[in-house]
């Protein structure tokens, strides 16, 4: 008979249980995985979408060139920025050089060399007074003088709500998810996507957001700031040049975060009165069978209750479309606005834009054709 | 009638454990030391997690107009990675080297609290796998099925439920807080551990700068994850009791979560950054054979700059539309704090200047954390630059920042700390030719990685987008940075690879194999159970330099 050896603890119990716990959790594992692959299949072979349309120049921006180095600026302000960026980019190349320098310097020239070592200890030095001192004062003065740039340069930049310039243009930007849209008080104008201003006029923005945070910014013009629900933020710009200025949403805002694009036509103040005198106006009236035809799949369906098309309908949660044609993209900016577009978009704005808020509306390809038909007189 | 096996000697001789029985020592464990391996480990598994993730996002991005994943799969690796990195691998890992390092170099026999400590182990752990539980359990209209996908900072309202149409935030926000609660424990237990069980002779001002920066982190961690907890179960009242501290619509507000996200999130980031500056403050004397330049000075920098991190937190928040008075206050502290951090580095070259640098593994990733870490530390000055910052703040040119910061930086920091102090832990060396070819894979990776991100942003690359136009220019520095991750990944396989054989068959390690000075050398490799007999009793801030020196000891000079 042979004696048990002790342990401290039982060691059979031990060894049963976690042979248990494992065959328990692979077996729970492969059940789980087993369970996805059959939910998972299951929403896959979920009516599938037919394609009717297809989409064509998707990131194309037409009769634009994307430009959004920050390095490009186009404005008094963003030329301020500029110029304090270049004091601090060479102050921090200079602080670079003599660091790396000292500390490769220090390697090389204190490198044990093999042969020459005697196995002794070099001189302990426990530190230097004058010296700590020394590279505890002149980083402060650096630092102080920074701050002194960066102090001016945002008094220049940064507006305040009491610091609207008198003959400035106020635009209301605010961000949706995921398009922008941009409101012009004083003009009775509401546009989205690509906002329309005068040469040499102070642009006074006041942003704010329909839904999450968004942020604003077109680098030529200004930096960016942001357009956050419940608060209005002001911000200011002073367009130069004539031309056509790319930015992006800056904040992360939910799935198609990337396609909030942004479109500043910056218009000689004569060719900008004429646009804002067309925008003003209500949707043209055209007639036609067709276009009848789409006006009334556009009323019986759900598009009118989130578009406006001034004197058809008022929804506001969706782009306003009284004057879509006007408009060089559509989609936040991602797609040209061409009739084919407009199609494949209709049809299903999920294929083009996963996430988008707009649902297919299942419209068969007769009423795609009328609707656009409708749509494209929006001029 | 069952029997009682006879209580018997303890000498008796037991056959060597079986792997379960191993599994189990660890599984119950209250040891300081296997605690403290268990944290690196997991730290390390998760590291790999984010890694792949990171591998998704460069995968996408590698190309302008890509569609290898899409957005909804995009959005939650990029969350995933940020959170994973942050909560799952930085604090568990600086945190489990506390955990090991902590006891032996104050010459204790344990933490204050073992079993708190333990807890704090798996409490973080199984806080961690609820996150990670989200991909398979969280269910949701569009993004919001699977992982998170709200960002790892989370902002609101896009945390709402008008926003986020399922419960993956619900993860996020459990996961977190409940891994938050093992990061408190911890962080007690190492005021606690140092401040009262330091041995005979060890005051204050002898206690190792590794010792100094781990004090410092624990009473950061108590100051800072409370106020991300508050603002995690604001959320959650926000959620599901219908309260409404972020809901803009009826009077909350949504900056609110920045403000208490960010006062934790700064904090945050010296808790990463601090425990590496102890890693390289331990490394670079040990390898130029000298003694740390103005140790003073360096305590009073640590100090410094914990207490200054409490006072920065909004130079994240630059473009949000702060008063320019305040923008002008945030931006003078956050330069300030550059002072005692430019102080640490110089103090690092002057402990190598006049010395004797011996290139060994572990004096390369600290010489290349300083290289990098000023990198990172100037263009934090630069994103300091309020009016700056609204050119390139959420832009990648502050991805390419944060991640010198803490990939040039922690990261670097952390595989010294593993090729310096894998000796003590498993008695065998890492190594060396291995060690040479990860250090400089990663570090030429990392370069190309990072590097090529500050231009991007320059050009105008925003954060957090899963696509770009193709006729942007964007193309040809995201290629590179893609092509900067794959060298990375070969050098995280040679380091997987080093560690696997050196840990079965490495060179014998011996007690001391660095010549080095503080008192974790001056025990077994690796240590017994009760680490030190008898306990040791110090006279300076280098016991083991002491006794190898009689003649020229330090406690003549401090």
């Amino acid at each position: 008979m042979t004696q048990e050896i002790p342990k401290r603890f039982d060691d059979r119990t031990v060894t049963r249980s976690w042979w248990i716990l494992i065959v328990f959790t692979i077996l729970t594992a492969l059940v789980g995985f087993l369970a996805m692959g059959y939910l998972g299949a299951q929403i896959e072979s979920e009516d599938p979408i037919v394609e009717t349309f297809t989409p064509e120049g998707i990131f194309v921006q037409p009769d634009a060139e994307w430009n959004t180095s920050i390095l490009e600026s186009r404005t008094p302000e963003a030329r301020e920025i500029r110029k304090l960026g270049w004091l601090v980019v060479f102050i921090a190349a200079g602080i670079f050089l003599v660091v790396e320098f000292l500390l490769i310097f220090a390697i090389f020239r204190y490198r044990r060399k093999a042969g020459s070592d005697d196995g002794s200890e070099p001189v302990q030095l426990y530190g230097s007074n004058p010296i700590e001192l020394a590279w505890t004062i002149i980083p402060i003065m650096i630092v102080f003088v920074l701050c002194l740039a960066t102090i001016r340069t945002i008094q220049v930049v940064q507006p305040t709500k009491n610091e609207r310039p008198e003959n400035a243009l106020t635009v209301e930007v605010i961000g949706h998810r995921w398009w922008w849209e941009f409101r012009y008080p004083e003009l009775d104008v509401v546009t989205a996507n690509e906002m329309f201003v005068p040469k040499d006029r102070p642009i006074w923005l006041e942003l704010g957001s329909a839904d999450v945070i968004h942020s604003f910014w077109v680098p030529e013009l200004q930096g960016k700031m942001d357009a956050i629900p419940g608060k209005t933020n002001y911000w200011r710009f002073t367009p130069e040049e004539v031309g056509t200025y790319l930015g992006q949403c800056a904040e992360y805002c939910g799935t198609q975060h990337a396609n909030m694009l942004i479109r500043v036509e910056v218009l000689e103040e004569a060719g900008f009165d004429a646009w804002a005198t067309a925008q003003a106006k209500a949707a043209t009236v055209a007639r036609g069978t067709e276009i009848d035809k789409g006006r009334v799949v556009f009323l019986e369906n759900a598009c009118q209750s989130c578009h406006a098309i001034a004197g058809v309908s008022n929804g506001t949660y969706a782009p306003d479309l009284t004057h879509l044609m006007s408009r060089a993209t559509f989609a936040g900016g991602m797609i040209p606005n061409t009739p084919q577009n407009l199609k494949a978009w209709i049809d299903d704005p999920e294929q083009i834009k996963p996430g988008c808020d707009m649902p297919s509306l299942k419209l068969s390809p007769t009423e795609i054709e009328q609707l656009v038909a409708y749509l494209v007189t929006l001029k | 009638m069952t029997v009682l096996p006879k209580p018997t000697d303890a000498t008796t001789s037991i056959p060597s454990p079986g792997i379960l029985e191993r599994m189990h020592e660890w599984v119950t464990s209250v040891d300081h030391k296997k605690l403290g391996m268990m944290y690196i480990f997991a730290g390390i598994f998760f590291f790999m997690i984010g890694g792949i993730e990171a591998g998704i996002i460069r995968y996408q991005l590698a190309w302008a107009a890509n569609g290898a994943v899409g957005p909804e799969v995009y959005n939650q690796m990029f969350t995933m990675h940020g959170t994973t990195m942050v909560f799952l691998v930085g604090m568990p890992v600086l945190l489990g080297f506390g955990n090991y390092l902590i006891p032996l170099m104050i010459g204790a026999r344990d933490m204050a609290f073992p079993r708190l400590n333990a807890w704090g182990f798996w409490v973080f752990l199984f806080g961690g796998l609820l996150l990670y539980f989200s991909f398979i359990a969280s269910s949701g209209l569009f993004g919001s099925a699977g992982a998170p996908d709200v960002g790892w900072f989370a902002y609101s309202p896009l945390t709402s439920r008008a926003f986020n149409r399922g419960n993956n935030v619900d993860y996020w926000i459990l996961g977190i807080l409940i891994s938050g609660f093992g990061s408190m424990a911890t962080g007690i237990n190492l005021i606690v551990t140092i401040l009262c069980l330091r041995c005979k002779g060890m005051s204050l001002m002898r206690m190792p700068i590794m010792v100094w920066s781990m004090l410092v982190t624990g009473f950061l961690v108590m100051i800072a994850i409370p106020v991300l907890t508050a603002a995690q179960v604001m959320l959650l009242f926000d959620r599901f009791l219908g309260a409404h501290f972020f809901d803009p619509q009826l009077e909350g507000s949504a900056l609110l979560w920045q403000h208490l996200f960010w006062f934790f999130g700064h904090p945050e980031v010296y808790i990463l950054i601090i425990p590496a500056f102890g890693f390289i403050s331990e490394i670079m004397p040990v390898f130029s054979r000298k003694v740390i330049f103005g140790y003073t000075m360096m305590v009073i920098a640590l100090v410094w700059i914990a207490f200054q991190s409490m006072g920065v937190w909004a130079h994240h928040m630059f473009a949000v539309g702060l008063p320019p008075s305040l923008n002008a206050f945030f931006a003078a502290s956050t330069f300030l704090i550059a002072v005692p951090t430019g102080i640490k580095i110089f103090n690092w070259i002057g402990t190598i200047w006049g010395g004797r640098v011996i290139m060994k593994t572990p004096m390369l990733f600290a010489l290349g954390f300083v290289g990098l870490f000023v990198i990172g530390g100037l263009t934090g000055i630069m994103l300091a630059t309020v009016p700056f910052d609204w050119d390139v703040s959420d832009s990648y040119f502050v991805v390419g920042h944060f991640h010198y910061v803490l990939f040039g930086g922690t990261l670097f920091a952390i595989f010294g700390a593993i090729y310096f102090w894998f000796p003590k832990m498993s008695g065998r060396m890492l190594g060396e030719r291995l060690g040479k070819w990860h250090f400089w894979l990663l570090f030429i990776g990392m370069n190309l990685t990072f590097g090529p991100m500050h231009i991007s942003g320059i050009l105008g690359m925003p954060r957090r987008i899963y696509t770009y136009a193709p006729d942007r220019g964007l193309d040809i520095w995201n290629l590179l940075t893609t092509v900067g991750y794959m060298i990375q990944v070969i050098a995280i396989l040679v380091f997987t690879w080093n560690l696997i054989v050196s840990w079965r068959k490495g060179k014998r390690a011996g007690d001391d194999p660095w010549d080095a000075w503080t008192l974790e050398w001056a025990t077994t490799s690796p240590p017994q159970p009760w680490n030190f007999h008898p306990l040791p009793k110090v006279k300076s801030r280098r016991p083991l330099w002491d006794a190898k020196h009689p003649e020229d000891p330090d406690y003549e000079y401090e």
